[in-house]
C-alpha cells in the first residue's frame, strides 16, 4: 500500500513538472506569435506605395514616406557585405586550411566565436573613435565598417565549419594531380563549400540587417535623401528608433510599417539560411 | 620551372592573405580596447576608475560623473531577465528534447530559434507600443496589490507602476534571451547517452526522473554555459530596453522603477555629449561593459568547449 502510494506521488511529481516544461514552451510560442502578428497587424496597416517611393514631409505632417531609410539601409549593409565577405572568408580558409590542427587557429576559433556576442552598440563607440570623431562628422562609410565588423566574425566562423565539412580526400585527389594548395582550396574546397559559405552570408546579414545600436554613432541619420556614403544617412532601423520616439502618430504608422519590412526581411533571410545550410544546423 | 617558382609566389601570397585576415579579430578586440581606453583616459584621470564605480552622480551640467546608476540598472536588468529566461528555456529544451512527439520537435525548436531573428530594435518598439501599456494597467497594478502589503518584499513594489521601468524591460529582455540558452542546452541535452537513460527506465524509473537524474547532470555545463552567454548578451542588449527604461540616472530601488543601464546611457547620451570629459565618461562605461561581457562570454565558450570535449 504505502509502495504504491510513494509511486503515485512520484508520478504526480513528474507529472508537474513535465506540465511545466510543456507550458514553457507553450509560453515561448505564445510571445513569439504575439509579438510577430502584433507587428504584422500594425505594420500591415500602415504600409502604402508611398512608404517605398517618397521621401518624408517635413515633421508633423502627414504623408511622405521612408525612400531615404529604404535606400540608406540597402547602401549601407551592402557595402558591409563587400567588406566583410572576402576577410570573412579568408580568415575563415585559415582556421580550416592552413592553420588546420595548429593552436594559434584553435585560439583564434574562440576569440572569433566569443566576439559573434559581443555587444553591438560597444562597436558603434569604437567606431565613432576612429573614424567619426577625426573627421568631424557621421558618415555611412562608418555604419558599414561598423556592421562589417558584426559581420567578419560570423562568416569566417560558418566558413571554417563549411570548409571542414569537405572531405580531405578531395584535396589530395588535388593534390595528387600536382595542384598547389591554393588551387586546391580556390578550385576545389571553395566549390565543394559553397552552399554552405553563401548560407554564412545570408545568417550574417540577417543579423547584421535588424542592428541599431552600431549605427546610431556612426551613420547617424538624416531626414533627407542621400547617397553619399561620405555623409550621414538614414537607415531603417534607426528611423524606427527615431519615429517610434517622436510625438506624431503618423510616425508611428511608419515605424510599424518599417518594423514589418525589416522584421519580414530578417525572418526570411534566417529561414532560407536554415533551409540551404547543409546538415540543417544551427551553428554558434 | 618558372611556371613552378609563380605558383610557389602565388601559394605564399594567398597563405598569407588568409592568415591576415583570420588574425583580424583579435587585432579588432585589441584595437577596441585600446581605442576605448585612449578615449577614456580622461575620464579616468578626472574621477580615478574607483570612484566612478561607485559614485552615484550623473550631471553633465556640473561635469561630475559616475557610474553606479549605470551599472546597478545593468545588473539588475540583466538578474531579473535571466531569473525570467532560464526557467523557460529549460523548460523549453525538455520539451524540445524529451516530452514533445517527434514531427512537433523541430517546428518548436525552429520557432524557439525564430525568437532571436526579430530585431532588438523591433522588440523596443513592440516593447513601447503594446507590452508597456499592458504592464503599466493590469500586470503591475495586479502584482502591487498582492506583494505590496508583505514585508520586505513588499518594498521592492513601491512607486506608481507605469509600465516604463525594471519590470517591462526585464520581461522583453528575457524573451530575447530565451532561445540563446534553449539552444545550447537543448543541444547539451541531446548528448545524454540513451543506453543509460534506458537502464534508468528499465529501473522503473518515472520520465521526470530520467530527465532528472539523467540528462540534466549530463547537460550540467552546457547548461552553465547558456547561462553566461545569456549574461553576455543581456549585460549589452540596448535597443530593446532603451524604449522602456524611462532613462533615469539613479539606483532603482523597485521594480516599478524608471532606471537607466550602461547601454541606453550609451545610446541615449553619446551624441549630445558636448563636452571632453561628458564623452570620455560616456566611452569609460563603453570600456567597462566591454571588459565585463567580454569575459561572461569568454567564460561561456570556455565551459561549452569543456563540454564538447568529453
Amino acid at each position: 500500500m504505502r509502495r504504491n502510494n510513494g509511486k503515485k506521488i512520484r508520478k504526480t511529481i513528474g507529472f508537474v513538472a513535465l506540465t511545466f516544461c510543456s507550458l514553457a514552451a507553450g509560453l515561448g510560442l505564445f510571445w513569439l506569435i504575439f509579438i510577430l502578428g502584433d507587428v504584422l497587424r500594425q505594420g500591415f496597416g500602415a504600409l502604402n506605395v508611398a512608404l517605398f517611393f517618397q521621401d518624408p514631409f517635413p515633421p508633423g505632417e502627414e504623408g511622405g514616406g521612408l525612400r531615404h531609410a529604404f535606400v540608406g539601409q540597402l547602401l549601407i549593409t551592402s557595402t558591409a557585405v563587400l567588406i566583410a565577405l572576402p576577410i570573412g572568408i579568408l580568415g575563415g580558409t585559415y582556421l580550416a586550411e592552413y592553420g588546420r590542427g595548429k593552436r594559434i587557429s584553435h585560439f583564434l576559433s574562440i576569440l572569433t566565436d566569443t566576439f559573434v556576442s559581443i555587444p553591438s552598440i560597444i562597436v558603434g563607440t569604437f567606431i565613432y573613435a576612429l573614424c567619426v570623431k577625426p573627421l568631424g562628422h557621421f558618415s555611412a562609410w562608418a555604419g558599414s565598417l561598423a556592421l562589417a565588423i558584426i559581420m567578419v566574425p560570423i562568416i569566417s566562423r560558418t566558413t571554417e565549419t563549411m570548409l571542414s565539412l569537405v572531405p580531405w580526400t578531395m584535396r589530395e585527389a588535388a593534390f595528387a594531380l600536382g595542384a598547389p594548395y591554393y588551387k586546391v582550396i580556390v578550385q576545389v574546397v571553395y566549390r565543394g563549400a559553397l552552399r554552405g559559405i553563401f548560407t554564412g552570408t545570408l545568417l550574417s546579414l540577417a543579423r547584421v540587417a535588424g542592428e541599431t545600436a552600431p549605427l546610431l554613432f556612426t551613420s547617424f541619420n538624416n531626414s533627407f535623401f542621400s547617397l553619399k556614403m561620405g555623409e550621414a544617412m538614414a537607415s531603417l532601423t534607426v528611423s524606427i528608433y527615431q519615429y517610434a520616439l517622436g510625438p506624431y502618430s503618423d510616425w508611428h504608422d511608419k515605424a510599424w510599417a518599417a518594423s514589418l519590412i525589416i522584421t519580414a526581411t530578417v525572418l526570411l533571410l534566417t529561414i532560407i539560411g536554415k533551409i540551404v545550410l547543409p546538415g540543417g544546423k544551427s551553428k554558434r | 620551372m618558372k611556371r613552378g617558382r609563380k605558383e610557389g609566389i602565388a601559394e605564399r601570397v594567398f597563405a598569407a592573405s588568409t592568415l591576415i585576415a583570420a588574425l583580424a579579430m583579435p587585432f579588432v578586440i585589441a584595437a577596441i580596447f585600446y581605442t576605448l581606453w585612449q578615449a577614456a583616459y580622461p575620464a579616468m584621470e578626472k574621477f580615478s576608475v574607483g570612484h566612478f564605480l561607485i559614485s552615484t552622480d550623473w550631471d553633465p551640467v556640473r561635469d561630475s560623473f559616475g557610474a553606479l546608476p549605470n551599472i546597478s540598472g545593468t545588473l539588475v536588468i540583466t538578474f531579473l531577465s535571466l531569473v525570467f529566461s532560464l526557467p523557460l528555456s529549460l523548460g523549453i529544451a525538455i520539451f524540445v528534447t524529451e516530452i514533445a512527439p517527434n514531427p512537433l520537435k523541430g517546428i518548436v525548436a525552429t520557432a524557439i530559434d525564430l525568437l532571436a531573428a526579430i530585431p532588438s530594435v523591433v522588440y523596443g518598439m513592440w516593447g513601447l507600443f503594446t507590452l508597456s501599456p499592458l504592464m503599466g494597467s493590469y500586470i503591475e497594478p495586479a502584482l502591487k496589490s498582492i506583494f505590496a502589503p508583505l514585508p520586505v518584499i513588499g518594498l521592492l513594489f513601491e512607486g506608481t507602476p507605469r509600465g516604463l521601468d525594471i519590470l517591462t524591460a526585464s520581461v522583453i529582455l528575457s524573451i530575447m534571451l530565451i532561445p540563446y540558452a534553449a539552444s545550447i542546452t537543448r543541444e547539451s541535452l541531446l548528448m545524454a547517452p540513451s543506453m543509460v537513460k534506458e537502464a534508468a527506465y528499465s529501473l522503473g524509473a518515472t520520465k521526470w526522473e530520467v530527465i532528472k537524474g539523467v540528462a540534466l547532470p549530463h547537460a550540467k555545463v552546457g547548461i552553465l554555459s547558456g547561462i553566461f552567454l545569456s549574461l553576455g548578451r543581456a549585460l549589452g542588449e540596448t535597443m530593446a530596453v532603451a524604449f522602456v527604461l524611462g532613462n533615469n540616472h539613479r539606483i532603482p530601488t523597485s521594480l516599478f522603477s524608471a532606471a537607466s543601464t550602461i547601454t541606453v546611457t550609451l545610446a541615449n547620451e553619446f551624441t549630445e555629449a558636448d563636452k571632453e570629459i561628458y564623452l570620455s565618461s560616456l566611452f569609460l562605461l563603453a570600456l567597462i561593459l566591454f571588459v565585463i561581457s567580454f569575459f561572461s562570454l569568454i567564460i561561456a565558450k570556455f565551459l561549452l568547449l569543456k563540454e564538447r570535449e568529453r
